[in-house]
């Protein structure tokens, strides 16, 4: 039979010392200024806090935060057509969307129905992310604010013209490979 | 004055006239409590450093003001008290503490007696002959602060803190004196300006290292600082002995702690450090003696401040053999071999 030969993931465990022995009193304090030492070099690190309001944590590019409602660039024109697709994907049940007839002198959006009421509670919604699968026109998308804290809850039922506003974009975006 | 007390104040050193004494003692006073703030500050912000935080820095420039913040915060509090208290002591409990503790900074020494325009002043509050004996007497009598404060509040916590600090107390008390003996023996004197004059050329803290060891250790017992803070014990006593205590009983009880942590520095620094000697035969003017008991000082609270970081707080019973198996014999054997050596050389 072969001695046993110690592998790389074996660790070397020191036995313990009988407590108040003159070796284990030895050990104690070298086992002590091992701890300054590590302290000491938690503190050369510095801080690692990042002071929240003031400085923020970049987000990814697909981070889901807010929703955005789209207009077509070039047109002006609402993306969403009030398919109520989203509604329908949304597992909170938090998008509403009523739907109307687009008009040749009140032309909303590209297609033949344009959303006349898209609301989406922010207070519900779980930011799943399935109601930008679901759109077929790209219409709403997930962006990267997520400072939405307020003071009513009323005040959390986003409507179309807040969810097609440019957004204040407060989160910094993380550049690639970051 | 009458023949006998001027005997009695010739004895103690009392040369100045009595407008300096007042001026010295407002003077020292205002020091040491301009510190205590920054130390609480400085504590709070270098743990937060030690474990990669910012620690306080809302309140004003860095948060240098937060402990004025808590100040108000704390005065505007109600002083409760329980029902079970015994009245008169549960309020008397801080004021011995604080009281212990502002009269033990009478002795610190900032440095020996200098002369400002023709007055001979000694920058010290007074240099008794028994200046130790003075500050550890003052030292044993805090923790009466602590006792009666844990007993008087009749509550559970508070109580065993109090039983813990009491047994606290006797097992480091008497390694710490017998720490001292060493240096007493060296030294050939108890007055804490002569022991620090005795330092010339060599501190202490080299020919004596084990007793600066002892001593240094049974700093952290008197102060109730981590890793022996089981006076207070958050985790499982919360407070100990404060349990009960809130508003400016409290911060009187908090302030006597910094205060006998800057206390306990500023003995280190005097009897082990060379008080306000420099090593390698510099000798700065008379004016920088102060600030390099200072700045001593700050050194000390720094390192208490970076082991209270560091250690995790002793069990009960890791106290009790630690102090009498462990530090006790070794005080006992530096106290011995010093006097050998002393007979023998």
């Amino acid at each position: 039979m072969t001695p046993y030969e110690p592998g790389p993931d074996d660790v070397s465990v020191m036995p313990r010392p009988k407590p108040g022995a003159a070796r284990g009193t030895y050990r104690t304090f070298g086992e002590t200024l091992r701890g300054l030492k590590t302290t000491m070099a938690r503190y050369i690190e510095g801080p690692k806090t990042i002071q929240y309001p003031e400085e923020k944590v970049p987000v990814y590019p697909r981070f889901r935060g807010r929703h955005k409602l789209h207009r077509f660039e070039d047109t002006g024109l609402e993306k969403c057509v009030g398919c109520s697709l989203c509604a329908a994907a949304c597992p909170a049940d938090c998008i509403r969307v009523v739907a109307a007839e687009n008009t040749p002198d009140n032309r909303v959006s590209a297609g033949e129905r344009y959303a006349a009421v898209y609301e989406i509670n922010l207070s519900r919604c779980i930011f799943c992310g399935y109601c930008e699968t679901a759109c077929p026109f790209d219409a709403i998308t997930m962006g990267h604010d997520y400072e939405m804290s307020d003071y009513n809850r009323s005040d959390l039922i986003f409507t179309k013209e807040m969810l097609l506003a440019e957004p204040i974009e407060r989160a910094p975006l993380r550049s690639d490979g970051e | 004055m009458s023949t006998v007390a001027q005997t009695i104040l010739a004895e103690v050193g009392y040369y100045e006239p009595w407008w300096i004494q007042i001026l010295k003692a407002v003077v020292i006073f205002m020091v040491f409590l301009s510190v205590l703030p920054i130390v609480i500050v400085v504590e709070r912000k270098l743990l937060g450093r030690f474990q990669h935080r910012y620690g306080p820095n809302r309140v004003g420039p860095f948060g240098l003001m937060q402990p004025l913040a808590e100040i108000l915060k704390f005065a505007t509090k109600e002083p409760m008290q329980p029902k079970t208290a015994s009245g008169f002591l549960f309020g008397f409990a801080p004021v011995i503490s604080i009281v212990t503790a502002v009269a033990a900074v009478a002795v610190v020494p900032f440095s020996n007696t200098v002369d400002i325009f023709g007055t001979q002043v000694g920058l010290y509050g007074i240099d008794s002959d028994i200046g130790i004996l003075y500050a550890f007497a003052f030292g044993a009598i805090a923790f009466y602060g602590l006792m009666l404060g844990g007993w008087a509040s009749g509550s559970k916590y508070s109580f065993l803190g109090a039983m813990r600090s009491a047994a606290q107390l006797i097992s480091y008390e008497v390694s710490q004196g017998l720490a001292l003996v060493g240096v007493i023996m060296t030294a050939q004197t108890l007055s804490l300006t002569e022991i620090v004059t005795a330092q010339e050329g060599l501190w202490f803290v080299i020919p004596q290292f084990v007793g600066f060891l002892i001593f240094l250790v049974a700093g952290f017992a008197e102060t109730n600082r981590a890793p022996f803070d089981l006076p207070e014990a958050d985790a499982e006593l919360v407070q100990g002995y404060m349990t009960e205590y809130s508003g400016t009983r409290m911060v009187a009880f908090l302030f006597a702690e910094y205060l006998n942590l800057l206390i306990v520095c500023a003995m280190v620094t005097t009897i082990f450090l060379g008080g306000w000697l420099l090593p390698f035969g510099i000798d700065p003017p008379t004016w920088v003696d102060p600030l390099v008991v200072l700045t001593k000082i700050a050194v000390l609270v720094f390192f208490f401040i970076w082991v209270r970081a560091t250690l995790p707080r002793l069990r009960y019973d890791q106290l009790m053999s630690f102090g009498w198996k462990i530090l006790l014999p070794l005080a006992t054997l530096n106290a011995l071999v010093t006097a050998i050596l002393l007979v023998v050389l």
